[in-house]
């Protein structure tokens, strides 16, 4: 029990940083291709490029440059998270009304400060939505974590397969499972909520 | 004060603004109008640089705008715009503070400010504050669109169309509560429309353009009474009529032509008949001659008619009458200010022309007004 | 370089996982399609089902391949049989939701006017709404095949052949010329899949949708 509990903190903890890192970079990222729209279809490419890569391979090609652990993986989940939260981000900034824009800039203010108090808080509940997309999916992959020794509920899993163990397999996949739809759901509620207030 | 030299504003090939040279008086309200594309609107977002002029140059009290930061010059500078903007995040009080809050006045002032605001066009404090956009009806978005862009107490104050959205009664009151507000607070006010009504309603001096140059800048009623060009008279349109008076009516513009008559010989009973025949209770009485005599009513026959004789003897003259040429009004006047139903509209040689009833008189209006009411 | 001599070297098993790859992938994703497309556009029919089918189908694709590796080993042994059953399993929800979702949205005026002039309810659905649709259903086989292609490497554990076994046996013996024997050709295969089917997409849009777009 104790070894589950250790597995489901370790993932969740894992999977966080990640999300951390993900989200910063995802954002600053999206603004960018928003800002500069033909380096942002170069950015988008790119990351659709990252998402279509399998990704054991992917995991496996990292291990080669960053060795075994927890950076390896954190640095994996990074990068699959990095396209949903930048097309999320660049989509609703790109589609909001353009007569917004033109009151925010009429009225005097700088691009930052359009950005910070009026195109950001307006693009929230998309940049939420890939948020949870990038979370729900990052908990399935961080499964994986066994084959490059980094932790998580993976190794019950892979120890129930090795050992032909149809419950020490549930028991890393239903925690799993379990969390991940926790998350959708719970995130699915936030981003209506998100949404008041936003049009 | 404002004033323009030489501006010109190209697009590839199409010219947007023409060498264009005009100066707005401090505290004037300044109507932009003219039809689609003439460049009203770019000349207002060029007063503050949302658009660069390609030539020329604008100044503001004497100072080149181009020699201003421009993020700056905005925040002196309010701001309407016709699709309204309210920041749908951000409540009633944050979206009016907004400018107020990047000039960097306290809290406090904000607040002051937005509690003054509201005031003035009657919207209470309490209520309305910390509502959101979505929250309110068209012409209340309006109206705090236009406080937003009064905040910071600008000298100066642009509006693009801020109206043109709302509906015909809304409109109406928001024109009101501006023309008050610019003078209560001596702004000057560069106002773009379509709508001539309202250039006339609103305008100290009236800009009108067409393609890209000035066609005539004058007040409204010099550009009412001598239009500068055909351009603009067609804008005019209906308001030209107004001052033109119009043809003198007649009473038989308000006759209604189908009168059922007897002859002073017929008799009761035939008569009655024709009146019961035609759903009427009074019938028009005229000589052999086919002069108008009077009327007679079925009450009459009925208190005092005798079978078998004619009607000749109950013949009532209380009914007034007009001639056909005269004016429609004295028609009018006597029809409303007897107790009849009607008037009865006679010829030079006396005979009968019409009838005016109440019926007649509001059909011949209504198709005056909106044309045939058959259709 | 050395990774070069080692695929030389290897060209031919490497050709000959790559093959098993792309068996593994075109069977899996077109059982996928006859299974989903004929319940996608069932569900078409009974939308009051519809969300809960879908949740349903979502919650599985949320199950981390391992897992679902690691049920087939118990359940059915090792091998390419196996393998081909999970992989089937994961090609289903994206095909399922872009059919559901093409059809429902192909806009009711084209219905009407094709129920209007006379055509039967199956007609309806084979000259208008799959045609209609059917750019979204591509676009749904095309997710499905890169995700495949994914989970096919995944597969390798189970002993299903393909590119997935090199970065299995790398990933045991620290072999770093078998993991990229197997990562390098799995991505671009990913790729090639995404561009193809997308090619194919492009061709298949109705004129007048690509307009619309």
């Amino acid at each position: 029990m104790n070894e589950l509990m250790h597995a489901i903190a370790e993932h969740l903890s894992i999977v966080a940083v990640a999300m951390v890192f993900a989200t910063i970079i995802g954002i600053a990222l999206g603004v960018l291709s928003y800002w500069k729209r033909k380096l942002g279809s170069f950015i988008i490419s790119l990351a659709e490029i990252i998402q279509t890569i399998p990704s054991l391979a992917l995991l496996a090609l990292l291990m080669i440059i960053f060795g075994l652990g927890d950076l390896t993986m954190g640095v994996a989940l990074v990068l699959y998270a990095l396209l949903p939260i930048i097309r999320n981000t660049y989509t609703s900034l790109t589609q909001l009304p353009p007569y917004i824009i033109d009151a925010a800039r009429g009225m005097g203010m700088s691009r930052a400060q359009r950005l910070v108090k009026v195109e950001i808080p307006l693009s929230i509940p998309m940049i939420f939505g890939g948020i949870k997309v990038a979370l729900v999916n990052s908990l399935s992959i961080a499964v994986m974590g066994v084959l490059i020794g980094s932790g998580g509920l993976g190794y019950i899993i892979y120890r129930g397969i090795q050992q032909r163990n149809m419950e020490r397999i549930l028991l890393g996949a239903i925690p799993v499972v379990v969390i991940a739809l926790i998350f959708d759901w719970g995130m699915g509620k936030a981003e209506k909520r998100l949404q008041k207030h936003t049009r | 004060m404002i004033e323009f030299r030489n501006v010109t504003k190209r697009y590839g090939s199409n010219i947007i603004l023409q060498d264009l040279s005009f100066t707005i008086k401090t505290g004037e309200f300044v109507v932009l109008i003219g039809p689609s594309g003439c460049g009203k609107t770019t000349t207002l977002r060029t007063i503050n640089r949302l658009i660069e002029p390609k030539t020329g140059t604008v100044f503001i009290d004497g100072k080149d705008v181009t020699k201003q930061n421009a993020v700056e010059l905005r925040r002196q500078i309010g701001y309407v715009i016709q699709q309204i903007g309210l920041f749908p995040n951000m409540t009633v009080s944050q979206n009016i503070s907004v400018v107020p809050k990047l000039l960097g006045y306290s809290k406090q002032e904000c607040d002051t400010i937005v509690r003054d605001l509201l005031a003035l066009v009657d919207m209470p404090y309490e209520e309305n504050a910390q509502k959101y956009p979505s929250e309110l009806s068209g012409g209340q978005q309006q109206r705090i669109g236009v406080l937003r862009a009064l905040a910071a107490s600008p000298p100066i104050v642009l509006m693009d169309e801020p109206f043109g959205a709302l509906d015909p009664v809304t409109r109406d009151s928001l024109q009101e509560e501006v023309k008050r507000i610019q003078k209560k607070l001596k702004k000057t006010i560069v106002f773009v429309t379509h709508d001539m009504d309202e250039a006339l309603r609103l305008a100290d001096t009236i800009i009108f353009m067409d393609k890209g140059k000035i066609l005539q800048m004058a007040s409204p009623e010099e550009m009412l009474q001598h239009p500068a060009s055909a351009v603009i008279k067609s804008f005019m349109g209906k308001h030209m009529d107004n001052d033109v008076p119009a043809a003198p009516l007649l009473a038989e513009d308000f006759m209604k032509k189908k009168v059922y008559k007897v002859y002073k010989s017929t008799k009761t009973l035939e008569s009655i008949e024709m009146m019961s025949k035609r759903d009427i209770n009074s019938l028009v009485v005229i000589d052999d001659d086919e002069t108008y005599l009077g009327t007679v009513s079925i009450e009459d026959i009925k208190a005092r008619g005798k079978a078998g004789r004619s009607i000749a003897e109950l013949i009532n003259t209380d009914i007034m009458t007009v001639g056909r040429k005269d004016d429609a009004k004295e028609a009018l006047d006597k029809l409303l200010s007897s107790s009849s139903n009607y008037v009865v509209v006679l010829n030079d040689k006396r005979t009968v022309a019409g009838i005016i009833t109440r019926t007649s008189t509001a059909k011949a209006m209504g198709e005056a007004l909106w044309g045939d009411l058959s259709a | 370089m050395r990774l070069i001599t080692f695929f030389s070297k290897n060209s031919e098993a490497m050709i000959a996982s790559l093959g098993q790859h792309i068996a593994l992938v075109l069977i899996s994703v077109g059982l996928g399609m006859v299974i989903a497309i004929p319940l996608g556009i069932l569900l078409t029919r009974h939308k009051k089902a519809a969300p809960t089918v879908l949740a349903l189908a979502g919650t599985v694709q949320t199950i981390p391949g391992l897992v679902m590796l690691g049920f087939a080993l118990i359940f059915m042994g090792i091998g390419t049989l196996p393998a081909l059953a999970v992989l089937t399993i994961y090609s289903i929800l994206p095909i399922l939701r872009n059919t559901y979702t093409g059809i429902t949205e192909v806009l009711p005026s084209y219905k009407d006017a094709a129920k209007g002039i006379g055509m039967t309810k199956s007609q309806v659905l084979f000259k208008v709404e799959l045609p209609l649709a059917l750019p979204t259903i591509v676009s749904g086989i095309r997710i499905s095949a890169v995700y495949i292609v994914s989970w096919a490497t995944l597969a390798g554990m189970i002993g299903a052949g393909g590119l997935g076994d090199w970065i299995w046996t790398g990933l045991a013996t620290y072999n770093t010329d078998y993991i990229l024997a197997g990562a390098i050709p799995s991505a671009i295969l990913a790729f090639a899949f995404s561009a193809l089917i997308g090619f194919l997409q492009k061709l298949i849009t109705p004129r007048a949708l690509r307009r619309n777009a």
